[in-house]
Parts: structure tokens; sequence; C-alpha cells
């Protein structure tokens, strides 16, 4: 299925999806106020994407670095060329620990990889979490949004949920309680794990250190509480020195969610005594990515979501719509990389309005690359404008409303038209929109009678 | 060839421009330190008090298990520190101290040597933080000129209780971790 | 206005403004003249293969390039009634071979019809009367494309070039939008191939107007006030729709 129909069927439901229009715009409004805040906020953008920049220069002398130093401050450090291999060596470390249940913080990075069903068929019990992870964990969805993923969901489904999985009040639908159910619940998982999964938001190449942020604690009570520490990390979340942490730092929450910084930044660099911290390094396409020109920036990206909060088809389609771990913009210039077939219809899902560019703050120029990725996806389908045109000419003339205008007109106006309107365009765009009414004469016309 | 060979081999056959890195200007804040560290605390709904009040709050009895590293606080210290962070699953209060706060956002740094067990701020129920009113930078900026080399295994910027908006964007206070952050500028 | 050698402005036309909206292009020339300029209008203009780039064909439009480079090569200054021709013209028409030069040229000399008049004639206002309560819409690639008006994704300091051309004329309430600056759901192919998702943004956007009494909606770009006209007609929602040049036209003397 393709994001149009995805789409049209999540706005069959007008409350729910004029709602998480709402809801998500709130958030781009709380980033605008927050980023006005400080005066310095364009220079700052510029900076992180230069850093970015400078990262993806050299990112091979970077890795090599950060491992080095990792490796010195008694940090293990493993490799993985793909998915697959990542999730073999997670579950290596867990079969040596003797583990079989797991609690684990967000990360996107193995959602890409599909680690939780992975393990889940090796005997391991894992739990996500990050509240909303666990919500939508209960509920066997994927995340909807990278940063907040349950923020499809209003809370009557979670009480629901709650009331099924955690013994809730049935019909208790206050916040606080809900949490607090969830919080008792984590909490046991939290003291029971030996082996604890993070993500990466950044890893230091100077120090060998990485930083994980959250605004909850469950990271951090993963990891502290347990044995094994693994934290799974793309390659591309490299930064050069602890002094970037500023810059990076300064963006990312005013960005993902308006706040001035997430309350917790943990930087780690060496394990508590008595306990082993792992850094698994994943490539999982993101070299390929590294070498086409056109879509190299993609990979300067922070997860911060600001480009799902603003873009316009984002909220009024929701994540699931994109079916890419990653949805959005930054999805649908990441996705096609990996697999462009499956992912073809998401360059077209935009109206290139070139929000999601100016909010990004590593100015990732997302929707010129949306751009670029449709001329791939027509490059692979091996179609051409000529023979579509054929098609073309047939299809909106059997369409009854074309009988209303001039042929002339119409074959003028529509000839130049392409691709997608195949289907009797005038039959889909007058679902729901009339035509503009027919003029006497056209420009041209006007002009050689009154001008020439 | 290991998949790390791989992984760099295909990296290096890219031969990529190699961009500089920007020199980062001393951003600062035009405004009172104390001031602005304050209204970042409140934002980010954590609370500053006096010592007075503090002591306060802990002698009507509010917390009854309670660690304190701060020798100021050192009387209300009711629980050894254990070996084994789990130990500390009922800690109701922690007082630590801070090494310095950040004015723009109210992060507070904390390493290895500040938190005894990196567990603590995460597991406790409340937490006290008390900083030294003169310890106070503008950005993160200083802030990591600030840190500078220190090689602590772990380090921490804390600017909040724990907090989650993940039902229906909802704000609440007390996710997985303290369900307060209470500062003390001495 | 612009001093001599009196420079020779040639009209670009948008295929569907030549056909639905001839009163559009039939007030950017009229405009243009009451301005001083010298204005013609080659007839052999067609498309500039912007809905075909858009559709990921960038690559099977470079006779439709050259042909366009070639159609206006002769003349000083090249004005369109439409931001997003003119974005595709200067950022996504492919290289024409042997027209390196005249594409160049082109690229330095095409304006958009706002941008033209703000930063080329060097308008700063305008003298006119029009009583109307005003709902500007920033039409996407004129905005962030073209920069013709600041967004409210950056920081920076507020200007726009279309209200700076009608905010001084004689009765004008330039209306503020709840969301200043949100794409309207045209798109290009965009309208047919994601129709549920086009249509509710441009029912968004008309609500967003009609909440804030706008009796005329205006823009620079026909493409999104095409859409929006339709849906509105549909809706039998009582809101006007003009160009920008028409405003000015029906405005100035």
């Amino acid at each position: 299925m393709s994001h149009p129909h995805e789409a049209a069927e999540f706005l069959k439901d007008p409350a729910k999806s004029k709602w998480h229009d709402e809801t998500l715009w709130f958030i781009r409004d709380k980033r605008d106020k927050m980023s006005h805040t400080v005066p310095e906020w364009e220079e700052l953008r510029e900076l992180a994407s230069t850093i970015k920049d400078n990262v993806l220069g050299n990112l091979a002398d970077y890795l090599e670095e950060f491992e080095r130093n990792a490796v010195e401050n008694g940090i293990q450090i493993h490799w993985a060329k793909d998915a697959e291999e990542h999730n073999e060596i997670v579950l290596s470390i867990l079969r040596k620990k003797d583990c079989t249940a797991i609690v684990k913080s967000k990360s996107i990075l193995t959602e890409e990889c599909h680690l939780n069903p992975f393990l889940e068929k090796h005997g391991v019990e894992v739990v996500d979490t990050d509240l909303g992870e666990r919500i939508v964990q209960f509920l066997n969805q994927p995340p909807s949004h990278i940063v907040l993923p349950a923020i499809h969901l209003k809370k009557r489904e979670i009480s629901e949920l709650f009331h099924e999985k955690l013994n809730t009040e049935k019909g208790n639908e206050d916040p606080y309680y809900l949490t607090q159910a969830a919080r008792h619940h984590l909490r046991e998982k939290f003291l029971a794990a030996k082996v604890a999964i993070t993500g990466v938001n950044f890893g230091v190449a100077e120090t060998g250190e990485f930083v994980v942020c959250t605004n909850e604690g469950n990271a951090d009570m993963g990891v502290h509480l347990a044995d094994t520490h693994i934290a799974s990390m793309g390659i591309e979340k490299i930064i050069p020195e602890r002094k970037h942490l500023a810059v990076f730092l300064r963006l990312l929450a005013r960005s993902a969610t308006g706040q001035n910084i997430t309350n917790y930044n943990s930087h780690f660099r060496s394990p508590e005594k008595g306990k082993e911290i792992h850094i698994i390094l994943v490539d999982n396409g993101r070299t390929a990515q590294l070498g086409r020109e056109n879509f190299r920036n993609s990979l300067k990206c922070i997860r911060c979501g600001a480009c799902m909060n603003t873009c316009p088809i984002y909220r009024r389609s929701g994540g699931f719509s994109y079916k890419s771990t990653v949805p959005g913009p930054i999805g649908s210039i990441l996705s096609p990389g990996l697999d462009l077939k499956k992912h073809s219809s998401l360059p077209f899902a935009s109206t290139l309005c070139g929000s999601c560019t100016d909010v990004c703050p590593v100015k990732i120029n997302i929707h010129e690359q949306l751009y670029l990725w449709r001329q791939e996806v027509t490059k692979a389908q091996g179609t051409s404008l000529k023979g579509l045109s054929m098609k073309m000419g047939n299809g909106i003339f059997k369409s009854p409303l074309s009988y209303n205008y001039s042929g002339k007109i119409m074959r003028l106006a529509l000839k130049n038209l392409p691709t997608s309107m195949i289907y009797n365009p005038l039959n889909v765009w007058g679902k729901q929109r009339d035509l503009p009414p027919v003029p006497k004469e056209s420009f041209k016309e006007w002009y050689q009678k009154n001008r020439k | 060839m290991s998949s790390r060979e791989h992984i760099l081999e295909k990296i290096r056959v890219l031969k990529l421009d190699q961009k500089p890195i920007p020199t980062i200007p001393d951003f600062g804040i035009n405004e009172d330190l104390q001031e602005r560290f304050r209204a970042s605390i409140s934002s980010n709904k954590g609370e500053m008090i006096t010592a007075e009040a503090l002591i306060f709050k802990i002698e009507s009895g509010l917390f009854p298990n309670v660690f304190s590293t701060v020798s100021d606080f050192a009387d209300f210290t009711n629980q050894p520190l254990p070996e084994d962070s789990h130990a500390f699953a009922n800690l109701d209060l922690a007082i630590l101290r801070g090494q310095f706060g950040v004015a723009e956002n109210g992060a507070i740094w904390l390493e290895d040597a500040d938190l005894k067990l990196r567990v603590i701020p995460f597991i406790t129920e409340h937490l006290v933080v008390v900083l030294d009113k003169n310890e106070l930078v503008p950005t993160m900026h200083q802030a990591y000129d600030r840190i500078g080399n220190a090689a602590s295994g772990f380090g921490l910027f804390i600017a909040g209780p724990s907090k989650t908006a993940d039902i229906e964007q909802s704000l609440v206070i007390g996710a997985q971790g303290a369900k307060s952050l209470i500062v003390v500028l001495i | 206005m612009i001093n001599k050698p009196t420079p020779h402005i040639a009209l670009f036309i948008p295929c569907y403004v030549d056909q639905f909206y001839p009163n559009v292009a039939i007030a950017t020339l009229e405009v243009l003249e009451k301005l001083g300029c010298k204005v013609s209008y080659p007839t052999n203009q067609t498309c500039c293969g912007q809905p075909m780039a858009n559709a990921g064909f960038e690559r099977d439009t470079v006779g439709t390039t050259a042909h366009f480079i070639e159609t206006f090569a002769a003349y000083d200054y090249v004005i369109c009634p439409s931001g997003s021709c003119v974005l595709h013209v200067k950022k996504h028409s492919p290289k024409a071979p042997g027209l390196e030069k005249e594409q160049a040229a082109l690229h330095d000399k095409i304006f958009e019809f706002t941008e033209f008049l703000t930063d080329i004639l060097g308008i700063e206002k305008l003298a006119g009367r029009y009583p109307h309560r005003i709902g500007y819409h920033a039409s996407c690639h004129g905005q962030r494309g073209l920069r013709l008006a600041s967004c409210s994704e950056l920081h920076e300091p507020p200007y726009n070039k279309a209200k700076k051309l009608l905010e001084n004329l004689e009765g004008l309430q330039w209306v503020e939008l709840a969301r200043t600056d949100e794409c309207c759901g045209f798109g290009g192919t965009f309208a047919v191939s994601e129709e549920a998702l086009s249509v509710q943004m441009g029912k968004d956007r008309l609500e967003d107007h009609i909440t804030h009494q706008v009796e005329i909606l205006t823009g620079g770009d026909m493409s999104c006030i095409m859409h929006l006209q339709g849906i509105a007609s549909r809706q039998k929602q009582s809101i006007q729709f003009k160009h920008l040049a028409e405003i000015l036209n029906e405005a100035i003397i």
C-alpha cells in the first residue's frame, strides 16, 4: 500500500486527523517560541551543519579515533555492517551474560534493525522503557514518531490498554495516574534487568564518550541498575570534539519538543566498576548513502523530529502512513536509499513546501532531496514522459467533466500534465473541488487581438 | 575481511572532500545568571528553595529514607552508601552537590565523584542538588569549556525532574526518574 | 521606475494562467505598463517544464528548457506572475547543451512579479485605493524558494514583498492568520496523486482565512489560488480570490 492510500484512510476520521494535526502543530509552535529565545539560532544551525559536513568528510578517521579512545576507557566496540549482524551481536552478548530479559530505551536504530522481534524469537523478553514506546509495544505497533512514539493515541485508548495490561482502573484516563502505573511496572523491570540497551545521540571522537538524552530518565534507570550496557550507534552519530556537544545540545531539545534541554544528558565514558559497556557501530546502508552525492547530507540527521512536526502532510496522515521506520520528511529521503521500490511513493508524499528544510537544525536540504529522489524513482521504474502522454490523452478524455470544456483548452492546458494524472485526473480533481470557470478566450488570444 | 575493515574501506574508497571544522564563537547571554538560571529551573518544572526551606521539608518527615553527600545536610543521611545500586530502590531523598549550573537551560553538571553511585539521581524518589551560586555559567559553550578535559567515567547534565508528555501531550512530572528536582543555591 | 535605456520586458505566463486566468496575465501586463515598462508577450512560449520535473522527469524536459531559453533570449527581463514557475526555471531546469551562456543570463534576468516590482523597479509604496480585508496566501515556492517573504521557521527579521506593495493602498486591511505560511496543499501533481491530503490542507487554509473574516484571498501563484478557489466553490464559501496583480491593477491608476 502506498502513502496516498494510507493518508486517505487516516483522513477518514476527520476529528482524529484534525487533533493529530493540531497536536503536532502545537509542538512546532513551541519549537518556534523556544528557538526565538536564542538570538544566535541561525548561526547555531549553520555551525551544526558545518560540523556534520566535516564529520561526513572524515568519517573513517573519526570512527577509528572514537574506537581507540573508547577502548582505552574500557568500552568494548563492535562493528555491524547490517541489521542482521547488529542483532546477532546483541544476542551473542546476551547469551554470554546468560540473560533472557532486558530493558531498552529509545533507539530508532534498533527499530530499524527490527531487534525486538529478533530477540523475542530467540527467547529474550524485551521491555521498551520509554513510556510512549512501552505503550506502542503493548499494542504491537511501531512508534509513529521518532521522538513522540505514541502521539497518534488518545488517552482513552491508553487507559483501556493499561486496564488490560497493567490492571489500572477501568475508565481512569488521568495521565498522572496512568504514568504512575507505568512507573511501577517499569521499575520492576529495571530492577530485574541485567542487560540494558540504549541508543546513542552523539558519539565524541575526541574522547570516546557517548551521550544519551532523555526526559524520563529511563535510559539511565536501565543501564545503572544493569551489569551490562549495550549502546547501538549509527556510524553517522559521531561528532569530532566534546565542545561540539554544546552546539548540538542547544539545538536538539529546542528543535524536538520546544524545551531548552532534555532533563537528562548522560555522558558515558567508562563502565562502573565490575560492569561492562558495549557499543555496536552500525552501517546498515549508511555507507551506501554516504556514497550518494545528492543524498549524503541526510546523514547529518540528529533525529530531532522537527521536520515531522512541521510537515503539513505528516501531521495529516500520521507516521504509519509512511510504512518506514523513520517516517516523515527525513524518512522519505533516508528510506528510498534502503529500498527504492518499497518506498517509491514517499518522495511524492510532499508538496515540496520546504518547511522541513527551514526547521532542520543541521540544515539538511530535505525538500531538495525529495525532488531529487523523484528523479531516481522514475529512472528506476524505467518510465519516460513520451510513452505516458499517449496513455494520458486516453485517460483524460474518458472523463465526463472534460466535455464541459472546449477540447482545445483542455488539450493545451493538460498536455503538459504528466504521470500521476493519467487516471482521469479531472475526476480526481473534481471529487472535492470545482474546476475554474472557463474564460471566453485565452490570454494569448486576447493579446493577439488587443496588443499585436 | 571483518565488518570493521569492510565499513572503513567503504567509506575511504569514496575519497570525500574534507570540509574544515568551524570555529565556535563565544556565545553568551545578556542576563543576570542567577535570574536566568532560576527561570530555567522553574520552566523545567524544577524548584529552587533555600537551605532553610529544605531543612524544614526534611524535618517535617516528608522523606523517610535520605542519603546526602553534601556535608551541610549530612546529619539527615540515614542510609549507608550501598555496594549494589539496587539497594537504593526505596530511597526517598538524595542530596547531591552539583559542580556548576548553566543559566540558559538550568542544566547542572555532576560527575562520578559527585554522584557516588550513578543510579542515585534517577532511582531516588526526590532529588536535591546543592549548587554554589557563584558556579553558574551562561551557556552550554562555557559549560564544556569548564568541563575541559575532565575524564570522569560518567557525567550528567540534569535539568529537571523526570517527566513525560507521552499521554496525549499532557505533561506529567515523575516518569521513570526522580519526581522532583529541588535546587538549593548556597 | 527604471531609467533609460528602457529595458524590454517579456511576460512569461504559465500555461494554466493563459488558459484559465487570462485576467491575471492581463493585469500583470497592465500593472507593468502603468509603472512605465515596455512589455511584450512572446506568443511562441510554452510550458516551463515544472510539472514534468516535479513528477520526476526533469531529464525529459531538456527540449522544453531549450525552447524556453530561446524564446526569452532577446529580452532584458522575464517577468512571471508565478513564483513556482520562476523557481523551477532557476533551480530545477536541466542544463541545455549549447545554450549555457543564455541559460545563465536567463537565470539572472527572470523574476517573479512582486519581487520585480520591489527589488528591480524599487517600489517602496504604491498609491491607490483598495478598501477590503485581504488575506495573503504565501505560496511555498515563492516564499521559501524565492524568499519573497520571511518565513515562520527561520529566525529572521520579518519582511514581505507582497505586503510592501499592498499595505499602503488606502483602506486595505491586511489580515493576520493563525498559521501564516502553511502550505495550501496544491503541490502540482500532488493535488491529484494525494487528493485526500491536498483537499484537507486546502480546507484548513481556507478555514484560517474565513475565520479571520478575509474578504479576498490573494497571493502570487494562481496554482494555489485555483486549488483553494475550487474547494471554496464546492463548499459554497463566499470568499473571493484574486491574484496580487489583479488587486494592484484595480487599485492603482
